[in-house]
């Protein structure tokens, strides 16, 4: 899987979760700041993350992960 | 529904204290505010005991409700039994004296302990009991003291939970009646007990709210379609969804997992509080007056908490 499929694939969770059109999510987006995401989405988005991508973000990682970016490269190393 | 079983519900009550907290009042106590609750846990206000209400107080006022609305005798019930996690003490039980108070003549008395799961788990043992034949009638209350074991200067914890009772009978069907109350689906994860604690005589609730939001979006929703599916029904039949009122957007999230409609779904936490084992029977008897359910078809249950424990069934609305 690219990065650049994996954004995609994010994007769609996001939209899907949390109502953030998918063409605002962009690498250098931060999930608190930019897209206005709480904690709670946050675990949604990476329970989304696992049923897609096959890769589990346990709660202590996803804490690490501030930017779209940050998950996609989280995402790619794991998978 | 399968032909399994000879239990339903027969009617159900329940029971709140006046004093009504609202999320500004929180927010004089902690670093909070209306905004941030209500998108966290989607709570506006919720009740709160008063210093001298007891458990069994308000489980003998819902029972007594629960007694009036399907118009059984106290001398027919033969069990009553109180699902509670927030007594005052742990001896004497709840559920003798809350039976002695509402003039049932010496019936078995127990209280259980499965958290916010406990109604279910009640339901679940109360029918096995009608349908074993070790007893007519059985009195099933939810009720809890939540706000005694809180530490009101922990914003993640004091605006979740609050105090209220709910309470069902279940009693026998008539012969050839389908069952009304389908197999429970009961079960547990002791691995994850740390997740929602009371640590030592004099400690409060602690809860890694992050850890059981990801526990109970995801594993719920199967545990939901196999009481469906234990009771020969599909959630798109399913009426009304009472899930344990943890977290508006834990429910939602559930709900939107098993396909069923928003306006199906029970929502008394918003103005209740998460009463622990007392929010299924508050959100049934809320949804009753409002006109939300339909007697004669089935309604979800399921209820989930510390343990971690969780339990669901089906059951016929009566």
């Amino acid at each position: 899987m690219t990065d650049q499929e994996i954004l995609s694939g994010l994007a769609e969770i996001i939209e899907e979760i949390a109502g953030t059109p998918a063409d605002e999510v962009t690498p250098a987006a931060n999930f608190v700041d930019d897209l206005d995401i709480d904690s709670l989405s946050m675990v949604e988005i990476a329970v989304a993350a696992q049923d897609k991508f096959g890769v589990e973000i346990p709660d202590e990682q996803l804490k690490d992960l501030k930017t779209v970016q940050d998950v996609v490269n989280f995402v790619s190393k794991n998978s | 529904m399968s032909e399994l079983t000879g239990a339903k519900i027969l009617g159900f009550g329940g029971y709140q204290p006046d004093k009504v907290v609202t999320n500004d009042d929180l927010s004089k106590l902690v670093d909070t505010s209306d905004e941030w609750i209500r998108s966290r846990v989607g709570i506006k206000s919720r009740r709160v005991a008063r210093d001298d209400e007891t458990v069994a107080d308000m489980a003998e006022a819902a029972g007594a409700k629960a007694l009036a609305a399907c118009g059984l005798e106290p001398s027919e019930i033969d069990l009553v039994i109180v699902a509670t996690c927030s007594p005052e003490t742990p001896l004497p039980n709840v559920a003798a004296t809350v039976a002695y108070r509402l003039g049932i003549p010496a019936p078995g008395a127990y209280d259980l302990n499965a958290a916010c799961a406990g109604f279910c788990y009640a339901i679940g043992a109360a029918a096995d009991s009608v349908r074993a034949g070790s007893a007519r009638n059985v009195l099933v209350i939810g009720a809890e003291k939540m706000t005694s074991w809180i530490d009101w200067t922990d914003r993640s914890t004091c605006i979740i939970f609050a105090d209220g009772a709910g309470a069902a009978v279940v009693g026998a069907t008539a012969p050839g009646e389908p069952s009304g109350i389908g197999p429970v689906v009961w079960g547990s994860a002791g691995d994850q007990a740390d997740k929602i604690t009371v640590s030592g005589r004099t400690g409060t609730l602690a809860q890694d709210g992050q850890g059981v939001f990801r526990w109970a979006t995801t594993a719920m929703a199967p545990v939901a379609l196999e009481a469906c599916r234990r009771a020969g029904v599909t959630p798109a039949d399913i009426t009304a969804f009472i899930p344990h009122q943890a977290n508006l957007r834990i429910i939602e999230a559930i709900a939107k997992k098993l396909g069923i409609p928003r306006d199906r779904l029970a929502d008394d936490i918003i103005t209740a509080g998460n009463t622990s084992s007392a929010s299924v029977p508050l959100a049934l008897a809320a949804m009753s007056e409002q006109g939300r359910l339909q007697p004669g078809t089935p309604a979800l249950l399921i209820a989930f908490g510390a343990g971690l424990s969780y339990a669901s069934q089906v059951i016929t609305v009566p």
